[in-house]
Formats: C-alpha cells, structure tokens, sequence
C-alpha cells in the first residue's frame, strides 16, 4: 500500500495535510459536543441558536473570537506573546504527524498506515515534542508581564516538568511489552497479540490510567488544570489574550486533548485496529478517542480542581513510583517470557 | 480582646522579609471572578505560599446608613433589600424589627409565623446560592464546581417562585413594614412552598454526594483556612463562620425574635473551623431549614397581618430624640445588627442615625489570619467558605 507514497515528503503532504484538517475540524466540533455534553449534564439545553442543535456554533465561535480588538499589552514582550498562541497548534499538530490511522493485513502480520511520517522512533518522537508543550505556556505566561499569568506560567512548567515523567514511563511499558518504538509498530503488534490493556494483565490497566491522566496533566484539563486555574487566576496564561489568539491557544488545548485520547487509543487500545480492517480502521480509532474523549468531559465537568502542591504530591508520590514499577513489572514479564 | 491581641500579628511576619526582594505583592480583586463581588485583597506571597494579607473592602460602598437618615421606615425597607441582596428578606426583617422594638410596636402572631417562615426559606435560598459559589470556587467556572452550582440554582429558583408569588418580585420584596407584613399569603402558596421544598430536601443529598464523595472536595476543603474559637470571637464573627468552631451562637434559640420562641430550632454546630467544618454546618442548615419551612406552612396561625391601623402615614412612627438602641437577628449570614438613634429628619420620623452591623464585614476580618500560609488557590476557598456578600460588606 504504502509503495505509492514511497517519498517521504509526498506522502506527508497526502496524509497529513487532511490528517491535519479533520483533526482541526474534530477539534473545533469538539467544543460543540463538550457545551451540548456539560449543559445535559448541568440541566441546561447548550447551544441551540446557530444552526441546526446550534451544530454551527463554533464557526459563530470563530467568527466572534476574529472580530474582536487583538491588544496586546504595552509592557509585553511583542515577540514572545505573539509568538505563543501558534506554537501549541504546531506541536500538536507535529505529534499528530506519527499517529496511524488506518491499517491492514499482509502475509498475516497487521500493518498501520495512514500517518503522515512513518518514524521508526515515533513514539520517541511524540514524547520529545510533547516536552515541548511547555514552553508555550510558558512563553504566554513570561511575555504577557502580568502576575497572575506568571504565576499560572510557574505552574504550568511544574506540572508539564513533572507529569512528563510518569507520561514517559508509562509509555515505556507499551514500548518494552511489544518491543517497538513506532507507533505502526505497537498497534500491528497489539493486532497480533491482543490489546495491552487485557494482554498485560493489571499492569495494562494501571499503565493506562497513569498515562491518561498525565496525558490530561499535560493537556491542561480539569482536573490538573492549574495553570489555568480561572477561579484565583482569572484566566492563567491567557488573562492577557484576546480574540483570535485565545482562539487559537484554545483549539490548541482541545488539538492536545484529541490526540492524548489517540494516543492512549493507540498505546493500550489496539489503536486502529478493529473488526473488518483497512477502511475501518479510522473509524475504530475515532470511535475508541471519542469514548475517552467523552470520558474526559464527564471527569471535567463533575471533578473539582486539584492545588498546585497537591498536583505535584500526587505526581511524584503515586503516579511517578507506581510507574516504575510498572516498567519493572513488564520488564520482568518480557524477561520472562510471559508476553 | 485580649486573647486577640496575645496572638502574633500576622501582619508583623513581613518584617522578616525584604519586601522588595523576597516578596510578590498580588492584587487580587477588585475586578477578580472569585472575590465575590468588588472585593480587593492584597497578597503578599513567597512563591504561591502567602506572607501576609490585607483586606480592602470599600468598592461598593452606597451610603446605605446615610441613606437612612434621611428617609422613614417605610421608605427604608426596599433600600435596605439591596444591601445584602443574598437574602433581602432577613435585611427587611433587621430594619424592621429594629424599628418595631424601638417604637415598642406590636407584631401579630400571623406575621411573625409568617416572618419566620419567609426567614428559614431566605435561609435555603441564601445556602444554596452558597454552596454553588463555594463549589465553584473550587472547581472552577468550567469543571465540576459550575455543574453544583447550576443544580443549587435550579433548586433556588424555586424558591425565588415562591417569593414572587408572595410579594410580586422575586428579589427586592419590600414585603415587611413596621407592625407587620404588607402581602397576605395567597391561595395555593401553601402547596407551592411545601412542593418546592420537598423537592429541595430530596436534592441536598445529590449536593453532599457530589461534594463529600469527592475526595478532591475533601482535600481542598480539609485543614484549610482554620481558625478558632478564640479568634473567631475576637473578630466578631457569627452565624455558620462563628458555629464551624464549636460555638452554639445562633439569636433564633439565644435571643429569640419573630416566632422563634415558639418553633424550637436545632442550632448546628461543627468542629474544626475549616473550610470543610463550615460546609457542613450550612449543610446542616439547609436541611433544618428545609424542616422548619415545611413545619411552619402547616402551622400559620389565623389572624391579621399587620397591626398597622388603617393607611396612618408612616411619620406616625417617630423615634423620638434621645432614643437608641441595638436590635439584632440572625441572618443566613450570622447577626445583622441595626443600631438607631432617634430624633432625625423628616420631622423625626428618620433615625438621626442607622448603623449597620453586617456579619460579613465581620468574617472578611478574619481573613488577614485565615489566609496566612495558604497558597493562592486556598484563597479563593477559605474567601468563599466564610460566605461574604459585598453589597453588606461595604453597605
């Protein structure tokens, strides 16, 4: 299959150019679905004006967010803080670029395709950038020179530090379970042997759960969502942002929530694999995130909201050992020779 | 006072730092989401942990009590329903029954059952916009904190009916006057009120459910702005700021006003002084609250409304020169005090002086020793558990 698009960047622009869009479109519609799901969930109806089910709703979002005044503060650094709205969309955007979204069988082994780069160390890849994520934040939090946002900044940068971690370690049980280090690689094996979640027995599941939250740690979302923490801080690292930037770091959050979702779908849930593969296999995949998607929203919209010093207690005296553990539990289980 | 003074100051502590150096002077309000209105506190903070703070209240200050001197008892009544527009009811009410012991006017047995009731359900209304604000105070505007607050309100509303349907609004009632009340209960009420809080006292356990069975609720709410009894006295707090300390302070059972010597009230009290001890006293307030409503519907008395004679002008009530005195009830928000001197304008129908005592200019005066050692985040909770109104705060 993949002969075709045999150049590299041939088949980045095939795939990832509509990868790119649909994940944008998801992400956008994705906000529609959360104030429909948070206003069943509040005994309220949600949207209803724009459109059908007010379905248009975030295309009125956009259009509101576009028009308004684009100030940017007089103490700023203009660079930094015009920068840092972009940045986020871009990272996502490049994790996204190694997430398999299709796949099929040849001579009895499960390949994954439909990604825009096929990286032998795709994992590494998205783990590396996904380090990143905090210096937007950050950047937002320096350069609006305001306090509340340089505090929201400090936070950020000690949760993205510190839930980067037990996020690394977790990923590692799926990288030393199946022995690969891209993602078309863990899925095709997860399609052989059965999805980590029941092939690890326990260790799955643990694996998972650490991994989704540090996922959501590093997403921003309740309930870690500190450095945006609106109730002290106003509105964290975006007190200062207006318009279409708020827009864009916004689209960016719910960009960085999606592909968490996938990600996890990917490492522990058999990815795009399914019943009745090759042109299911996008559908599977979405399917998977959209049930954890919608399981986020449910966390989000009936948990409260962690402290700044209970978040790093939880971090590095639960997640960050139970972690290790976990690598040593599938290391001694490959060792083995139970997997 | 003494014991006041004995304690360290915490304003003193920042002498121990270079303020320049050392020190992040954080503005928070008056425009800030969680103060509750136009409230400034200044924060002085070591990283998140806070040094020292202080208090600015004065944002939303009306000139209330000048107001007052200037105006009669009848005219004072809807002016005094914006002070604490939380709950109007039980701010007529402390206006009213001041003026009603100073002139030594009699209140019917009618309206002083109905006065009861209409102050238990302010109580529910008032504790129920507290708990969503609390909750969201923890949660966030977008998290689990706002889906509290959208069911507290849907449940408020409720009673909110109830009031408009007594007195024509929903908010600013003007309903109590010097001798009694002005709207008589209409037909059917009796069945909307006792409707609407069977239907509230089946949802408080929802309520408890989605904050005690929340272990983050817990954590946030546990230890965390902790005073005692001593300190809390000192200050002068009352109500469930004052009660969260073990403290069995409340005027319906220590000085009963109203029909309170007549319906018994079981005070709640809880220990701890935390943010987590004054949940659930209001907790347990709200489902006292709820009883006693549905108790006192049944238990109306027949009778006149007011003993007010006939439509007699309002100067009729004169205080007279050289008269004064403290009159106090409890509010959902602890004692609101109204002191009056007689012998003022309009002919001497206007006090020549009204002093509001709000209780939550009280529990706002406890935070420079509540806040210390918290972190910011624990500012908006400890800020939100002591319940302050600002429009009382700053009259």
């Amino acid at each position: 299959m993949t002969e075709y698009f045999m150049h590299p960047a041939i088949h980045a622009l095939v795939w990832g150019l509509p990868i790119a869009s649909v994940l944008m479109g998801i992400a956008a519609m994705a906000t529609w679905w959360e104030r429909k799901f948070a206003a069943r969930m509040q005994a309220r109806v949600g949207p209803t004006a724009v459109g059908p089910f007010g379905l248009l709703q975030p295309i009125a979002d956009a259009f509101k967010m576009m028009q308004k005044e684009d100030i940017v503060p007089r103490d700023a650094d203009r660079f930094l803080f015009n920068l840092a709205p972009v940045f986020p969309v871009f990272l996502v955007l490049a994790t996204a670029a190694v997430v398999p979204f299709g796949g099929y069988w040849e001579d009895g082994k499960y390949k994954a395709w439909m990604l825009a780069a096929d990286l032998d160390i795709g994992l590494l890849w998205i783990l590396s950038i996904a380090g990143l994520m905090v210096f937007p934040t950050w950047m937002a939090g320096w350069s609006s020179n305001n306090k509340y946002t340089l505090l929201a900044g400090m936070r950020a940068v000690a949760q993205g530090v510190s839930y980067e971690i037990p996020l690394v370690l977790t990923a590692l049980v799926a990288v030393i379970a199946t022995g690969e280090l891209s993602l078309p690689g863990i899925i095709g094996w997860q399609a052989e042997n059965g999805w980590l979640i029941w092939r690890l027995p326990v260790l799955g599941l643990v694996a998972f759960v650490i991994f989704f939250a540090a996922s959501l740690a590093e997403a921003n979302r309740i309930p870690f969502d500190i450095p945006e923490a609106e109730s002290e801080l106003v509105a964290g690292v975006l007190v200062e942002y207006t318009g279409i930037k708020f827009g864009v770091f916004m689209l960016a959050e719910y960009l960085h929530t999606a592909l968490a979702c996938l990600l996890a779908v990917a490492l522990f849930f058999g990815g795009s694999h399914g019943p009745w593969p090759l042109y299911l296999g996008p559908v599977w995949l979405m399917l998977k995130s959209a049930i954890l998607f919608v399981g986020i929203y449910w966390i989000r919209w009936s948990w409260y909201r962690f402290r700044a010093d209970q978040l790093m207690d939880l971090c590095w005296r639960w997640f960050v050992p139970i972690s290790l553990a976990l690598v040593m539990g599938t290391s001694l289980m490959v060792w083995a020779g139970w997997l | 006072m003494s014991s006041l003074r004995a304690r360290v100051d915490p304003h003193l502590d920042i002498d121990l730092y270079d303020a320049d150096a050392d020190l992040m002077a954080l503005n928070m309000g008056p425009q800030h989401p969680s103060t509750h209105g136009v409230f400034r506190i200044k924060l002085f903070l070591d990283g998140e942990i806070i040094i020292k703070a202080v208090p600015y209240p004065g944002y939303l200050h009306r000139g209330v009590e000048k107001l007052c001197e200037k105006l009669t008892c009848v005219q004072i009544t809807p002016i005094v329903d914006k002070h604490d527009y939380v709950a109007p009811m039980t701010n007529e009410q402390a206006i009213n029954v001041a003026f009603e012991t100073m002139l030594g006017v009699e209140v019917p047995r009618r309206a002083r059952w109905m006065r009861t009731l209409l102050a238990e359900m302010q109580r529910v209304a008032s504790h129920l916009l507290w708990l969503g604000t609390f909750t969201l105070d923890i949660g966030g505007t977008i998290g689990g904190g706002a889906s509290v607050m959208m069911y507290t309100f849907r449940e408020r509303e409720l009673i909110l009916d109830c009031f408009e349907a007594l007195t024509g609004s929903r908010f600013h009632y003007n309903t109590h006057c010097v001798g009694g009340q002005r709207h008589d209960i209409p037909e059917g009420w009796a069945k909307q009120v006792r409707d609407a809080f069977t239907h509230i006292q089946s949802r408080i356990t929802d309520y408890v459910e989605m904050c005690d069975g929340n272990e983050i609720f817990l954590i946030r709410s546990r230890n965390i702005g902790t005073y005692d009894a001593d300190l809390a006295l000192g200050v002068g707090l009352t109500g469930p700021n004052l009660r969260c300390c073990g403290i069995a302070h409340d005027l319906r059972v220590d000085r009963p006003f109203h029909a309170y010597d007549e319906i018994p009230v079981n005070v709640a009290v809880a220990e701890g002084g935390d943010c987590y001890a004054r949940y659930v006293v209001r907790v347990a307030e709200l489902k006292e609250s709820c009883r006693l409503v549905l108790d006192i519907i049944d238990g109306i008395p027949e009778g006149p409304i007011s003993s007010k004679r006939g439509a007699k002008s309002p100067i009729a009530y004169k205080l007279k020169a050289g008269l004064q005195g403290y009159t106090g009830i409890e509010t959902p928000r602890g004692e609101l005090g109204t002191y009056l001197i007689g012998g003022g304008g309009q002919r001497g129908a206007a006090p020549y002086r009204c002093k509001l005592r709000p209780p939550s200019l009280h529990a706002m005066s406890i935070l420079p020793w509540a806040l210390v050692g918290h972190t910011v985040s624990d500012t908006v909770a400890i800020l939100g558990s002591l319940d302050p109104i600002m429009g009382e705060v700053d009259r």
